[in-house]
């Protein structure tokens, strides 16, 4: 998927409705910067948001994310019938092991389906789905 | 062996795997109506109910005491998706044991395929109409599928131990072979490794024949004590150990995508029981996916990490093998109406009356039942005996 046509497809997702726990990170990436919560206490960093430490119980607070990490395991769809995403297949799901440890998932875009693999180095792409909303997509390194 | 060990005494199944005349509550009447047949109980015996309710249908379980008329002093409302009955069955036989009840009911039915086709596997969960709330918000934006999930499990299990998509093929041959001798099986012909390997990806690596396949179906089962077995209809099955463990929900929070929470409640039920896997004598475990299947082999201790590709070869849980597995056919050959735990219950204590027919395991004594749900996140291990704890 090349990055203007993802573009068009940002507004037919299923976008999140952000809560307390998670306004912060979602408006934050509207405005083009990933961050994450790490423990005052501890220092464990977590993904994602939570009104508490999930390790310590402690209190949190927002840290930049270095927007690197690598490829922890991947999918390839090639059949999804709802209607924001019936017309992409095949697309990559990815889990993405960050810098700091954390995971999350995302699209691996800008890269061909069939290049995929465990461990390569991605870095993050915010793209702005709503004005509350931001998106972060993982493409490789230095692409 | 105490006077109040919990015993299952009674099982029944709805119609499956097709039945559109059928709603999801025919199938929860149809299974308790059959599971007290064959058990000889009145409806009026039963003081305990437990029921997994899901927000696809209004089945939780005080909607369906209501429904049911079930009198309880104890109920259970547990629902951690396919696994659900198993951790009823931990919870129903801590409070049989414990004298909080004395008969405990379990139904589940479901109308999946004849309401909503079979599109559960490869759709997104929410619509993409509106707003996701909760933690479903950070993976709704991404278009995973419900198969894309266990095709990540099985995508860095490779990685790790170099599995291969044949030995994740072999899984679904030889429990298409024990659909065969089903007839209720949603599929019977017998298939080949070459088969599930040149059917479509549907999420890479796993193909349309890694998949369960989506069905019509319900079921029940009937626990009480030793005691009040004595009088009844069949021989007791005895609940040997049974434990139950969660390491997240979301796939996306799986700490070790190659390991699931069986890895904890496996041993931990073998503890409780007294016995070894490699005294199991047949193994109904739930199968999602063929990678549901090789994580739950490895983490409940029948191969060690890593090596259930190696395992599985060996045919052991073939048709004639030394432990063999999903004998009515499973969820990959003969039914799956979304939660398929209760059959894993149904078909172990079958086995262990010798009821299975032309699929019984010769000699059947200790069956374990061991269901996952979510995405590989909750996961429940029940073992049961034809004797007691001695």
């Amino acid at each position: 998927m090349t990055i203007d046509a993802l573009r068009d497809t940002l507004s037919a997702r299923a976008l999140p409705a952000p809560d307390h726990a998670s306004v912060h990170y979602w408006q934050r990436a509207a405005e083009g910067k990933l961050v994450l919560q790490r423990c005052v206490t501890c220092g464990d960093y977590q993904f994602y948001p939570r009104a508490l430490c999930a390790s310590c119980a402690g209190e949190t607070e927002w840290v930049d994310a270095s927007g690197r990490g690598t490829l922890y395991t991947f999918t390839v769809i090639r059949q999804n019938r709802s209607p924001a995403f019936k017309d992409l297949s095949p697309y990559a799901v990815g889990i993405i092991e960050l810098e700091e440890g954390v995971r999350m998932m995302s699209n691996i875009v800008d890269c061909d389906v069939d290049r995929l693999e465990v461990g390569m180095a991605l870095e993050v792409l915010l793209l702005k789905a709503a004005d509350d909303v931001g998106l972060p997509f993982w493409r490789p390194a230095g692409g | 062996m105490g006077a109040r060990d919990a015993v299952i005494v009674g099982i029944g199944l709805s119609d499956y795997p097709v039945a559109p005349e059928l709603d999801a509550m025919d199938h929860h009447a149809l299974a308790l109506r059959r599971a007290l047949a064959d058990c000889g109980l009145e409806k009026s015996d039963i003081d305990g109910y437990a029921c997994a309710g899901t927000a696809m249908q209004v089945d939780d379980a005080a909607t369906m005491a209501e429904y049911l008329r079930i009198d309880h002093r104890w109920v259970d409302g547990t629902s951690v998706g396919g696994s659900s009955f198993e951790f009823h069955v931990q919870h129903a036989a801590a409070a049989i044991e414990a004298g909080l009840c004395d008969v405990v009911l379990v139904t589940y039915g479901s109308d999946l395929l004849s309401r909503m086709g079979r599109l559960l596997g490869t759709s997104t969960f929410s619509s993409g109409s509106g707003r996701v709330r909760g933690s479903a918000q950070y993976e709704s934006p991404w278009g995973n599928v419900l198969a894309g999930s266990y095709a990540m499990a099985a995508r860095r299990h490779m990685h790790e131990f170099g599995t291969t998509p044949e030995q994740l093929a072999e899984i679904a041959v030889g429990v298409r072979e024990f659909a065969g001798l089903n007839p209720l099986a949603q599929y019977r012909d017998p298939i080949t490794v070459d088969d599930v390997l040149n059917s479509r990806l549907i999420a890479d690596p796993l193909h349309k024949l890694d998949c369960c396949v989506i069905s019509d179906g319900g079921g029940a089962f009937i626990m009480t004590t030793r005691e009040r077995s004595r009088d009844l209809a069949k021989p007791p099955v005895y609940v040997l150990g049974a434990a139950a463990a969660e390491t997240h929900w979301s796939i996306s929070q799986m700490p070790d995508f190659t390991t699931t929470a069986g890895a904890k409640c496996g041993p931990e039920a073998f503890r409780r029981a007294g016995v070894r896997p490699e005294d199991v004598d047949t193994i109904q475990i739930y199968d999602s996916f063929t990678i549901t299947v090789l994580m739950l082999l490895e983490d409940m201790g029948f191969c060690q990490k890593g090596d259930g590709g190696r395992f599985v070869e060996t045919g052991v849980l073939r048709r004639g093998g030394r432990q063999p597995m999903n004998t009515d056919g499973g969820g990959l050959s003969a039914c799956h109406p979304g939660m398929r735990g209760i059959f894993l219950i149904n078909e172990a204590v079958r086995q262990l009356r010798g009821d299975g027919g032309e699929a019984q395991v010769p000699g059947c004594e200790v069956a374990v039942a061991c269901g996952s749900g979510g995405f590989l996140s909750c996961i429940g291990t029940v073992v049961l005996g034809k004797e007691g704890r001695s």
